[in-house]
């Protein structure tokens, strides 16, 4: 149908997922399927002097129990990182390997150490509790800048100060005049708090070889399974690519903590292997805790220099990011190129620079969640604008309309290039801004806080802007800045005879809403209805080379790869029409599923046209059978989505307990093709902002266990906590995609968060407080107020 | 995954006495609710299951004149809806209505909270406040224990190894009086970091009779008597409250953790015991 892009269309997949007939890895069952179960170091930092596993090979039901050395034996080299950012000398990163069951050495809490495979999942639990590992502990570290000192517990031989590699970028010699002549610098000093990613479906793997084919299936909750069978064929297991086949099945949410290799998947089908028969392994909670890759942890020492009108003169910052205990498959991008190169904000600041040491500590793995790096990057510039603001007297908004990037389209002006190697698209920052206070109604809420504070009322107006860099990524521009991978998506677009139409697409749902999103997109661009559109992903023998579905990519590189696809079928759709019509190609239109011959009522429809190509009877000379496409779309640009948020609380002075009583987001992502869609993608990266800034944060004591390993510890929000979201949108279409969108994914996430620590922190200035470290627990708060007023 | 455990459901209350009796290790299951997560994590084996979930004879809410007698195995749901408990046992039903989620509360039940007593439920501050008294039944037969002599440690009560709770008496509220809980919660479990119950009387503007329950702060729920006496005799204004507040909790030992340190704990006492008083005052 046409016009469907801009459509609240309703999302097709729900029906299924809320009447519980998903299908996850989980639920698939294959004939002849054996459990397994995994013993995991319980300590953080340990050599294992030796495993015994005699009593659990012969425990009731033991199929198997394979340890580190079996796999050694075997060839299967450990998990591979996808991205090389080298030292500033230009040493190489230590990338100490990172063995699919420990090898000798135990690095983190939940390090696996063995396999134990038995014919149910019960009896193998019991039979990895008689697996013996003989520990012998040594000290751990945790603290990404400790693990740097000296004396600090090594966790390689070969990685002096635990340090993986630093970096940096922009302009050290222009930065730093820049802070020489300041009238006024701001300095803050912080953690951004290490968050556990709790996607709500846990980690599961099968892992299934057919002898018979010498075929190998693995059947993985990821949120990219060609990259997995890339990785496990080419660098971990040497298995011929051809003959292996990743499934991905629903996949239910993974906010980037699914994009990595993990053991598991390795484990299973190379168990499956050795076994005949198919090896399932499910994650319990407690163990997603302990192995999922983590997010954030960045301790930061940011400055801010200022002259005396409040211009934002330079910015510097010093970070150290704690990789864990290796470096997982993306790790390294994080914290450099998807941190550091969005420290310009939305900002005029002539002079940027950013320092980063990225650190092994005895600790989970950390690598991209939801936003990754842009979240710290953004909560890095707000809360030094909005903390210079106060420092100056200045209001907030007023600091930041100051120094706001002038408007420019991409088009008619050229993209802005920044002081941290990006070119930003298209924004006009200062009147999404603007649309920012108006919903808020900025002014009267000062005047609430007045009256507030008359009354004793701890009121808090916090605002943020962002700006992320999305629709990762135009691949030669990410391989120069270290990936091991190209970041193009794929498109399959197969019109059927009947006219319906498949579409087999790189980028793959953990809840996002591709099955209705990219309907509407083919829906509209073809004339057809959305039922006669299927969408299909998450198979690599049904779909072609893909790269997945992270970074707010999937519409904005993914849906261009179909775009491509679709104007291909239009393409040769538009001769076969022309050929039945009996008219030149260049006199027909196509709008509505029709081919017209122009000012004429002769028309044929799209589903004439497919059959035509498939039963090619009358048809034209020399053009092959067929209305099927496969195209792949690399980007000229990241995407910029960018936007303002308004956080308005109140304080509890009794207990320091935060309320969020109103949250405004206005955000600009580009075009839109279901509002809806986004609203509820901003909803939940909103809900996810507000609860690193309030709630969430792993804490490890100085053994390296995990002391919230567990939802009774670990908050994560519920509605009865949030206010009704006050959400709006201004619309600059990027200009290097037809779709001219950006991404949403991601954006509620990165802005959240400091518009509530700006907001909480502003609730308390007058009191003295100066700064809150995350996430701000109602005892902190309440122990700031006490230390200000003491 | 649960190790492997033998499972019973008995029919009455005296078999599942006997299945406790004959296995050693055996645990009773009622709402499941504290046992079975437990269980999962394997930081509990029991190696048999007593399911006393089902026995209709334990799920009961009758008016017993000076007292409501709860059957133990009546649900927090029952308890946080009915419309006897409302009227005469307020407190109770008050503190039943924010125990864990609508889950939790359709499955557990008061016999099986008390019997568990985790220090962080909600439900022992308004026993203490209400001063009820728990019927447990064992092989010598039935007895009645008040709540002040229950609650002894962290999940240790003054329970039997082979006794279970079947009754719990929670007198009827006196006129004049007026009641209120309070917790401050765990943003994770939504267990009470503290959470206080009071119950007073206010006759002629004095507070003629103060009664408050602190759970979640200690290893066990506590009276706390000294607030109790520095209001008891006082005028019912906001000063008397805040200064009897002031002292919540002198001289208990608190829990400290990681989101709740134990100073804070302790402020956090004093806070909610004023706040429960002033609404259970009528203030």
């Amino acid at each position: 149908m046409a016009n469907l892009i801009g459509q609240s269309v309703k999302r097709v997949e729900d029906q299924r997922f809320i009447t519980g007939q998903g299908r996850y890895t989980d639920d698939i069952t294959l004939p002849n399927m054996t459990f397994a179960v995994l013993v995991r170091s319980p300590h953080a930092h340990a050599h294992v002097k030796n495993i015994d596993s005699s009593t659990a090979q012969n425990a009731p039901g033991v199929v198997g129990v394979f340890t580190g050395a079996d796999l050694e034996a075997a060839g299967i080299g450990g998990l591979p990182c996808g991205w090389q950012v080298d030292f500033k000398n230009g040493d190489t990163m230590k990338e100490p390997p990172h063995p699919v069951l420990a090898l000798g050495k135990v690095r983190h809490v939940g390090d696996p150490v063995a396999i134990v495979i038995a014919e149910t999942r019960d009896q193998a639990a019991d039979a990895a509790e008689l697996v013996d590992v003989d520990y012998e502990v040594l000290d751990a570290v945790v603290n990404s800048v400790t693990a740097t000192q000296d004396g600090a517990p090594q966790l390689f031989d070969d990685v002096p100060s635990n340090t993986a590699f630093d970096w940096a970028l922009g302009d050290a010699e222009k930065t730093d005049a820049a802070f020489a002549t300041a009238s006024h610098v701001t300095t803050l000093e912080y953690t951004n708090q290490r968050l556990v990613t709790n996607a709500i479906e846990p980690r599961c793997a099968i892992g299934d070889y057919d002898a018979s084919r010498d075929h190998y299936t693995l059947y993985s909750s990821t949120q990219n399974p060609h990259v997995i069978r890339l990785l496990m064929s080419a660098f971990v297991m040497g298995l011929p690519e051809h003959k292996v086949r990743v499934v991905s099945p629903d996949v239910g949410g993974g906010f980037g903590s699914k994009i990595f290799h993990y053991a598991e998947e390795v484990l299973t089908l190379w168990c499956s292997m050795q076994l005949k028969r198919p090896v399932k392994w499910t994650a319990q909670r407690s163990e997603s805790f302990l192995t999922d890759a983590h997010g954030r942890d960045h301790i930061t020492k940011a400055e801010l220099a200022l002259d005396t009108d409040g211009n934002i003169t330079g910015l510097r910052a010093k970070t150290y990011a704690n990789m864990g205990a290796y470096l997982s498959t993306f790790a390294p991008c994080v914290p450099t190129y998807l941190h550091g190169t969005l420290l310009q904000g939305l900002y005029t600041t002539p002079a940027v620079h950013v320092d980063v040491t990225a650190v092994f500590t005895n600790t989970t793995c950390v690598d991209a969640l939801r936003g990754a790096g842009r979240p710290e990057a953004t909560y890095l510039v707000e809360r030094l604008v909005e903390t210079a603001a106060h420092e100056l007297g200045i209001d907030p908004a007023e600091l930041r309309q100051k120094n706001f990037i002038p408007a420019f389209d991409g088009v008619e002006q050229p993209g802005y290039e920044t002081q941290v190697a990006l070119v930003y698209d298209s924004g006009d920052y200062a009147a999404n801004f603007q649309k920012g206070l108006e919903k808020a109604n900025y002014a009267d809420l000062r005047l609430q806080q007045q009256a507030a504070r008359k009354e004793g009322r701890l009121m808090g107006i916090g605002l943020s802007t962002f700006i992320e860099a999305c629709g990762i990524a135009p691949s030669a521009v990410v391989g120069s800045l270290g990936a091991r991978a190209g970041l193009f998506e794929s498109a399959g677009v197969r019109v059927q005879p009947t006219g319906k139409v498949s579409v087999y697409t790189g980028s793959h749902s953990q809840g996002q809403g591709h099955d209705t999103t990219f309907a509407q997109v083919v829906g509209d661009q073809l004339g057809i209805p959305l039922d006669d559109v299927e969408i299909i992903h998450g198979d690599t023998e049904q779909v072609p080379f893909g790269m997945g579905t992270y970074g707010s990519r999937s519409l904005a590189v993914g849906g261009m790869a179909i775009m491509k696809s679709l104007d291909k079928v239009k393409e040769k759709g538009a001769k076969i029409a022309a050929h039945l019509l009996e008219a030149a190609e260049e006199d027909l239109d196509f709008a509505d599923g029709q081919w017209t011959v122009k000012g004429t009522d002769q028309s044929i429809g799209f589903a004439d046209v497919a059959l035509t190509a498939y039963v090619p009877h009358n048809y034209p000379e020399g053009l092959e059978p067929g209305l099927e496409f496969t195209s792949f779309y690399d980007p000229a640009n990241f995407t910029f989505p960018f936007g303002t948020h308004v956080a308005v609380v109140e304080v509890d002075p009794d207990t320091g307990q935060v309320s969020v009583e109103r949250y405004v987001a206005v955000d600009d992502v580009g075009n839109i093709v279901n509002p809806m869609i986004v609203d509820g993608q901003v909803h939940g990266g909103v809900t996810h902002g507000i609860a690193q800034a309030l709630l969430e944060g792993a804490i490890y004591d100085d053994d390296g266990q995990l002391l919230n390993g567990s939802f009774m510890d670990y908050p994560l929000p519920r509605a009865d906590e949030l206010p009704s979201f006050e959400t709006d949108r201004t619309v600059t279409p990027c200009p290097h995609n037809a779709l001219g969108v950006k991404g949403v994914g991601e954006a509620g996430t990165i802005a959240a968060t400091p518009a509530i620590v700006n907001a909480v922190v502003d609730a308390l200035w007058h009191l003295g407080v100066r700064d809150l470290q995350m996430p701000l627990t109602p005892q902190r708060v309440w122990q700031a107020i006490q230390d200000a007023s003491a | 995954m649960t190790a492997a455990f033998d499972y019973h459901r008995p029919a009455s209350v005296d078999e599942a006495l006997s299945l406790i009796q004959q296995n050693e290790d055996a645990k009773l299951l009622a709402g499941g609710h504290s046992l079975l997560p437990a269980m999962k994590l394997r930081l509990s084996t029991p190696g048999a299951l007593v399911d006393i979930g089902r026995l209709e004879e334990l799920q009961y809410i009758r008016d017993g004149g000076d007292h409501i007698a709860l059957g133990a195995g009546t649900t927090h749901h029952a308890i946080e809806s009915s419309d006897l408990m409302a009227e005469k046992a307020p407190l109770l039903a008050q503190t039943a209505a924010v125990i864990g989620d609508p889950q939790v509360r359709n499955k557990g039940t008061i016999g099986g909270s008390l019997a568990h007593a985790d220090p962080a439920a909600d439900y022992p501050a308004a026993i203490l406040a209400t001063e009820a008294q728990i019927v447990v039944r064992g092989s010598d037969g039935e007895r009645v224990i008040d709540a002040a002599d229950y609650f002894i440690d962290l999940f240790l009560t003054s329970l039997g190894p082979d006794e279970i709770i079947t009754e719990v008496r929670v007198p009827v509220q006196g006129a004049n009086t007026g009641s209120c809980y309070l917790k401050f919660h765990n943003p994770a479990s939504r267990f009470a970091v503290v959470g206080v119950a009071a119950q007073v009387t206010v006759e002629n503007g004095t507070c003629s009779r103060v009664r408050i329950g602190i759970t979640g702060a200690a290893n066990a729920a506590f009276r706390d008597s000294g607030v109790e006496r520095a209001l008891q005799g006082q005028a019912a204004s906001a000063d008397t409250i805040a200064a009897a507040a002031a002292n919540a909790a002198q001289g208990q030992e608190l829990l400290g953790d990681t989101f709740a340190g134990e100073d804070y704990r302790r402020h956090l006492c004093r806070v909610y015991t004023g706040r429960a008083l002033t609404q259970a005052s009528g203030g």
